[in-house]
């Protein structure tokens, strides 16, 4: 009697998951679909689902428009500069935080935080004007720089969770083995804080290269990521559903295979280390 | 060789005072026990000794050479923790060398003397596994096999055997009993079980809230209390105490018998009472009784004495183990 009610509940709550991620997944879905549609089965009513001339146009015709691999390094570079900039930062950060805290650690940790709730569009300005005045609007430099100052409070807050799980204890050994305190970081803190150090940086990978606001406001051609490639398909002057579908496939579809391969880490970074 | 003298040494978090002025010395060779309740400084007191947390004030000195501001890992004391704090990452052997490794030794001077430690504890079997595929007690061994590679000046253990079963703790007392015959190293061992205490120590360390309330062989402060505290904190099952007008007939405060130093019949004896429980061991017969005027009390009768609830039962105490207490529960000597 127990035995059945559990599995009706396992059977119902499998059931909710997968229709929670078929839903999610769905428009992901519809857009590489779509990108293999003409530009008027794209927008035919009813929608088409299977039985349309599959082409593969709309791919070369995007390719041969715009510059799909300068897009692409740029965000490579923008996205892995900016993470390992903020990881070099934050594991110093975190780990005097975690491991010698004071009094008002927690204050500056939730500090650092509700830097994020402010809207971006708050400080545009500023930031639009000091680029123009340094010079670096539509550089990777200035892109690199102000994705590293976005992201680095949840990276300093991950990894800070991630130290924290550290036993006190197995350091404090360390230091009793006679290790040094480089050492002690080297053979004992760096090899234990390695899966949180890695789930933290693919997540900020992620982050930095889905990023938008600041991608689309701080460029223009040459440093402009792959966020940007996508919306210059989505312009006012005519509907290209199909050729829009077709470079977002390409903009994520580097990033969604990378995610695809480091499914147990990301889950990691996602849940701030509590599943394990 | 070594000997660890702390003068005047005291430890403050912010404004709490967890160790108060306090002196101890420990001889070359000795097994010492810290021992008392939870939270009276045990582990912070150890913790002052290996330079993990310093002393807010007075010196400490490991054979003669002050230590006081020395880091941990340069006073020659190897550490055994209540959680084993093994490296996770780490096979047992990597784990046993890395002191060895730290401190710049030869690789195979490592290698011989790893695979030495490992056979004493019995570990070779494990030696490529990680920490986490072992069981309680083979972590225990790999933690103490990472401290004797080192021939440390002392060993310090903090409770060492609180997360294994009883069985497996009898066995490890014994076999961290056994280790100090063969070293004769210095060891501290902290624990707040009386009988680990009474059975491992030459010398018991009883603390009470930073206080050293007594110092003395296992014997000594069983037959000797200094105080009530001791008394009732030594021995087991624990002493009983009276207070009001039997005390006063002894010229006392208070006044305490240990179980097994009572007489008890079932026909005559000096105070009388009900058993409320009779515990029936074999060996040893336990009797919770209420004495009259008294109130509750454990008499321990060796072998078996067939009484049961309800039953009347006399105890007498053997007047020269009676324990006489002043009011502020220092001993009374005789
Ligand atoms: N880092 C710290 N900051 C503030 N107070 C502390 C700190 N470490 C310990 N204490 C306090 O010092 C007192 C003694 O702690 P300690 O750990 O030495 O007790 P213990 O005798 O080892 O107890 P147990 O048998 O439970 O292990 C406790 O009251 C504890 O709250
Ligand atoms: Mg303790």
């Amino acid at each position: 009697m127990q035995q059945a009610t559990l599995n009706q509940r396992k059977i119902l709550t499998s059931v909710l998951a997968w229709l929670i991620g078929l839903m999610i997944f769905f428009p992901i879905f519809w857009t590489i679909l779509t990108s293999f549609k003409t530009e008027a089965d794209a927008i035919a009513s009813p929608p088409m689902l299977f039985n349309f001339s599959w082409t593969t146009e709309n791919y070369t015709e995007v390719l041969s428009r715009s510059n799909y691999f300068l897009h692409f390094m740029n965000s490579v570079i923008i996205s892995v500069g900016s993470t390992i900039l903020a990881l070099i930062i934050a594991i110093p950060a975190a780990w005097s935080m975690a491991f010698s805290p004071t009094k008002r650690t927690k204050d500056v940790l939730l500090w650092m935080l509700s830097t994020k709730m402010l809207p971006p569009v708050g400080v545009l300005i500023p930031i639009y004007l000091l680029f123009r005045e340094w010079g670096l609007l539509d550089t990777r430099t200035g892109l690199v720089i102000v994705l590293t100052l976005m992201n680095l409070p949840i990276v300093i807050w991950m990894l800070y969770t991630y130290f924290k799980e550290i036993p006190v204890d197995i350091l404090e050994a360390a230091r009793m083995d006679g290790a040094s305190l480089k050492n002690e970081i080297i053979y004992v803190l760096t090899p234990m804080a390695v899966p949180g150090i890695a789930s933290t940086m693919l997540l900020n990978v992620i982050l930095a290269w889905n990023e938008a606001f600041w991608t689309l406001n701080l460029t223009a051609a040459k440093a402009a990521p792959l966020t940007a490639f996508i919306a210059s398909y989505s312009s006012p002057e005519g509907l290209f559903y199909a050729k829009l579908s077709a470079a977002s496939t390409m903009a994520i579809g580097p990033i969604l295979i990378m995610g695809w391969f480091s499914q147990k880490q990301l889950v990691r970074g996602l849940t701030f280390g509590a599943v394990k | 060789m070594s000997s660890i003298h702390l003068k005047n040494v005291v430890k403050r978090f912010g404004e709490v005072e967890v160790i108060p002025p306090l002196d101890l010395e420990i001889n070359d060779g000795e097994f010492v026990v810290f021992v008392g309740p939870s939270g009276c400084g045990k582990s912070t007191l150890l913790r002052v000794i290996s330079g993990l947390e310093d002393a807010t004030e007075g010196t400490i000195h490991i054979d003669d050479q002050e230590a006081t501001s020395m880091p941990p890992g340069e006073r020659g004391l190897a550490m055994v923790f209540q959680s084993y704090a093994l490296y996770p990452h780490m096979s047992v052997r990597k784990n046993i060398s890395f002191p060895l490794k730290m401190a710049g030794m030869d690789q195979n001077e490592i290698n011989s003397r790893v695979n030495e430690a490992a056979k004493v504890l019995n570990l070779s079997d494990y030696i490529d596994r990680k920490p986490g595929q072992l069981s309680g007690g083979q972590r225990q061994r790999v933690a103490i096999g990472r401290c004797i590679v080192r021939e440390p000046t002392a060993f310090l253990f903090d409770e060492p055997l609180s997360n294994l079963d009883a069985a497996l703790r009898v066995n490890m007392r014994l076999e961290i009993s056994e280790l100090h015959k063969n070293l004769k190293t210095t060891m501290i061992y902290v624990t707040h079980d009386q009988v680990e205490a009474m059975t491992m120590a030459d010398k018991i360390v009883v603390l009470r809230d930073g206080y050293i309330e007594q110092v003395g062989s296992p014997l000594d402060l069983y037959n000797k209390p200094d105080n009530k505290f001791v008394a009732g904190f030594i021995g087991s099952p624990k002493m009983n105490f009276f207070s009001g007008d039997v005390a006063a007939q002894y010229n006392a405060d208070s006044i305490g018998i240990r179980p097994e130093h009572m007489d008890s019949s079932t026909e005559s004896g000096k105070w009388s009472g009900v058993v409320k429980v009779a515990e029936h061991l074999g060996s040893d017969t336990f009797l919770h009784v209420v004495l009259d005027d008294l109130g509750a009390a454990l008499v321990r009768v060796p072998g078996d004495m067939p009484v049961t609830t309800g039953d009347r039962v006399y105890a007498t105490p053997r007047t020269n183990e009676l324990h006489r207490f002043d009011a502020q529960g220092k001993t009374i000597k005789n």
